[in-house]
């Protein structure tokens, strides 16, 4: 591919940062406003996307290894289970955390209310797990399918 | 221990998928430690179906509420449709589960001596645990939704396994090909679950099961989802992906893809049986008759096609097409015959046909892989002579060819014969045809053991080794089964099967385990 | 009959998509072609859980003379929107993957070229 023009990475590279955090914020709200660990998880990726873009698959595939990412995936696949084992006392998928003191554990008040963040139990930290792997797992298939399709050399899948 | 038998619905699936994940992180300390850690996973998870399945036929149908605060609380509050995902294990369920696994745990065996330098094994045990994951599920769940996203995840990592060689055009062409049926499928189903939902307002199979009415709309999605299913397991006439994909995907994962066939299979006998199982005696003959249709189209094309092939594996994967449509027919023939007496004894061997089926064809597949593996060739007219080099194989080959053309005294006449006894009773012709097709298979894989085992042996063919220990443990765990349930059909028939019937012919066993009532 | 709009642009959108996946001979057109489907069975669901006069079930935009649950819409459709998406993200990132692989192989996209698998 021909480089980007420089207005294209400059943009890219002032923007990611913002589509980072907003993604960020949509997985760490995912238990109280629409959203979740997918919808920030592809939010961020497309974040990382706008990257691959911009730079050239060769300049981001320097930066972070494809095994970097699958490592975080399974990271991210296994945060999850393990959290749905948590509860295995009383059922798989037990959301023991809520109503405790501890942290995610308030119970929030009935009616319209600002939102609190601690509260939802298991289900922000299960909203992080998947949005990791969301994340690390689009980003990859980004990354991968970006390299494959170059127009010249290509290293197999 | 009590506990652990109480918690085993969730951890059937939980514990595989557990380890799907944990593999790739294994692969890097060591190649032999991912292998032994994949296989004592699978074995750890059979076992836990075992105690599972023991628990079950002394004491019914059990059920496991995710997440709610006991495991068999399905009304919490004042609810008055069941809420969360329910899985509910009944003798059928638990009869495919242990199918299932059983190849999972096969194809383990067999893949850690099948491949050896290939890179990439780390994801593809990954997906193999992943495979297992989504047949497990859908046999396990109660919930329709549910179904759907194991039905995804089956299909989504079998296409990935089938394009495991990526350097052979035949295999991504057969992998696009399974995904576009199976994605395509997949959204009929979806489709079919809305029409459901939007009726009724529940997802729960049995709450689904109590309350419908046969109004068009039902009957549109009972068609959506029949043709879905159906043509997910690969039943004539929208078959033409099977033979292409087990063809051509390695081995070992065939055998995993011929599992998740039957999972497809457990979809249609769930649908017919249990989610419109209310109007079985009234309203589905006309539907069973369509089943014993297709059967018959299934059975003709598969062995009609079987008889042209030059590929070894190709043949193999047409004689399957021809295997399903057995159940198929056993199957639509129980629906067709509605209350009469052999209409259980059908099922009984349409039930029992789906466990000989994956036995003996994956036997069949594994011996092929074995050939593939040692002699590098797939086509029959290079092959020749390689009894004196692989005896093993070669009888392992005999015992498969045997029991997939019903032969006593091996597991395919066990439930072939109940077959035949069964559709004799509703029409003549139906047998006929399947004792005939039955007999091509026979003379089909008797000319294709003389072509490929006996005869003079092909000069290029001399320094042909036996194949590793692995692969012929996995080929005999195989040929072992087939002979124990091919010698005591009566015990084996008496212990997993029966039950398995008995939940398909009493939908409201179904339905009360979850609703409550009488 | 307002209502009944969005069900015929489902049926629409089935039709595009099948016609694309059937007559259609370049792969990344069938690619296409599923998703489309896809999108129409979503927007089907998503139809589904439509209810004149129900409020969003957010907890906290909740407004203040409404009452829960009375008026929250059920959002089950809504999350089984949300997972069919989710799937249909990896077949397609799959589809694309294989599109890719079978590019390098026959150096063509198109359908009746690809033909090695005869039968």
């Amino acid at each position: 591919m021909d480089e980007t023009s420089k207005i294209i990475k400059t943009v890219s590279s002032v923007m990611f940062p913002f589509v980072t955090i907003y993604g960020l914020y949509v997985i760490l709200h995912g238990h109280l406003t629409p959203g979740g660990g997918f919808q920030g998880g592809a939010i961020v990726a497309s974040g990382c996307a706008l990257l691959v873009v911009a730079f050239g698959s060769d300049a981001i595939a320097k930066r972070v290894k494809e095994s970097q990412l699958s490592l975080l995936e399974s990271i991210g696949a296994l945060g999850f289970i393990s959290l749905a084992f948590v509860g295995i006392a009383t059922t798989f998928f037990y959301n023991s955390l809520a109503g405790t003191k501890f942290l995610f554990g308030r119970i929030p008040p009935y009616g319209s209310n600002p939102g609190y963040l601690s509260s939802g139990g298991l289900l922000p930290l299960m909203n992080l797990a998947v949005g990791t792997k969301v994340i690390a797992g689009l980003f990859a298939i980004v990354l991968i399918l970006a390299i494959a399709t170059r127009k010249k050399g290509g290293r197999s899948k | 221990m009590n506990s652990i038998i109480t918690h085993s619905p969730a951890l059937l699936i939980a514990i595989p998928l557990f380890a799907a994940f944990i593999t790739p992180l294994l692969s890097r300390i060591h190649r032999r430690a991912r292998d032994g850690f994949v296989l004592i996973v699978l074995a750890a998870t059979e076992l836990l179906a075992l105690l599972l399945a023991q628990d079950i036929y002394a004491n019914g149908i059990r059920k496991y509420v995710f997440g709610a605060t006991l495991p068999s609380l399905t009304h919490p509050g004042t609810m008055s449709i069941p809420v969360r995902i329910i899985f509910e294990i009944d003798g059928l369920s638990i009869f495919m589960v242990l199918i299932s696994l059983t190849i999972a745990f096969v194809a383990t065996v067999y893949s850690s001596s099948f491949f050896k330098k290939e890179d990439g094994l780390d994801r593809y045990y990954t997906l193999l645990l992943l495979v297992t994951v989504g047949m497990v599920g859908m046999e396990l769940t109660g919930d329709l939704f549910n179904f759907f996203v194991f039905l995804e995840i089956t299909s989504i990592a079998s296409c990935a396994l089938i394009a495991f060689w990526v350097d052979r055009g035949e295999s991504l062409e057969a992998a696009f090909k399974y995904i576009v049926i199976s994605s395509i499928g997949a959204l009929f189903v979806l489709m079919a679950i809305g029409f459901l939902y939007g009726q009724y307002d529940a997802l729960n199979i049995a709450a689904l099961a109590n309350s419908i009415q046969f109004t068009f709309i039902d009957k549109v999605a009972l068609v959506l989802l029949l043709a879905a299913l159906t043509m997910k397991a690969g039943i004539a006439p929208m078959h033409m992906w099977l033979p292409d994909a087990y063809g051509e995907a390695p081995p070992s994962v065939t055998i995993a893809v011929v599992a998740a066939t039957q999972a497809s299979l457990y979809g249609v006998l769930r649908v017919c049986f249990t989610l419109y199982g209310k109007g079985l005696r009234l309203n589905m003959a006309a539907v069973g008759w369509t089943l014993v249709g297709l059967g018959l189209l299934t059975i003709f094309i598969g062995v009609t096609m079987a008889l042209v092939q030059r590929s070894l594996t190709r043949t193999i994967a047409f004689a399957a097409v021809g295997e399903i449509g057995y159940m198929v027919i056993g199957a639509g023939t129980a629906l067709a015959a509605g209350a009469q007496n052999f209409a259980t004894v059908a099922l009984k061997g349409g039930v029992f046909h789906i466990f000989n089926d994956v036995l003996d064809i994956g036997l069949l597949f594994l011996v092929a892989g074995a050939i593939i593996y040692a002699t590098k060739e797939r086509d029959l007219n290079n092959l020749g002579g390689l009894a004196k080099r692989m005896k093993y194989t070669t009888v392992f080959f005999l015992i498969g060819l045997l029991a997939v053309a019903g032969m006593p005294p091996l597991n395919g006449f066990a439930s072939k014969i109940l077959i035949y006894e069964s559709t004799y009773q509703l029409n003549p012709i139906i047998s006929i045809i399947a004792i005939l097709s039955s007999i091509l298979l026979l003379a089909i894989f008797v000319k294709i053991f003389y072509s490929l085992f006996l005869g003079p042996e092909l000069p290029h063919l001399r320094d042909v080794k036996e194949v590793p220990k692995g692969m012929l443990v996995a080929m005999a765990i195989l040929a072992t089964l087939i002979i124990i349930f091919g010698l005591f059909p009566g015990y084996v028939l008496q212990t997993i099967v029966d039950p398995a019937v008995a939940a398909l012919s009493n939908p409201t066993n179904y339905i009360n385990a979850i609703l409550g009532g009488a | 009959m307002i209502y009944n709009i969005p069900y015929i642009a489902v049926i629409i959108l089935i039709m595009v998509g099948l016609y694309a996946v059937v007559f259609k001979r370049n792969i990344i057109k069938m690619v296409m072609g599923i998703t489309i489907i896809e999108s129409g069975v979503n927007l089907f669901l998503v139809t589904l859980g439509y209810r004149a006069g129900g409020v969003a079930p957010i907890f906290t935009n909740l407004p203040e003379e409404r009452q829960i649950p009375g008026q929250l819409v059920l959002p089950i459709p809504q999350a089984l929107t949300l997972t069919s998406i989710v799937i249909g993200v990896a077949v397609l990132a799959l589809m694309l993957a294989l599109a890719i692989q079978i590019y390098r192989q026959y150096k063509t996209l198109d359908v009746t070229k690809i033909r090695r698998l005869k039968e």
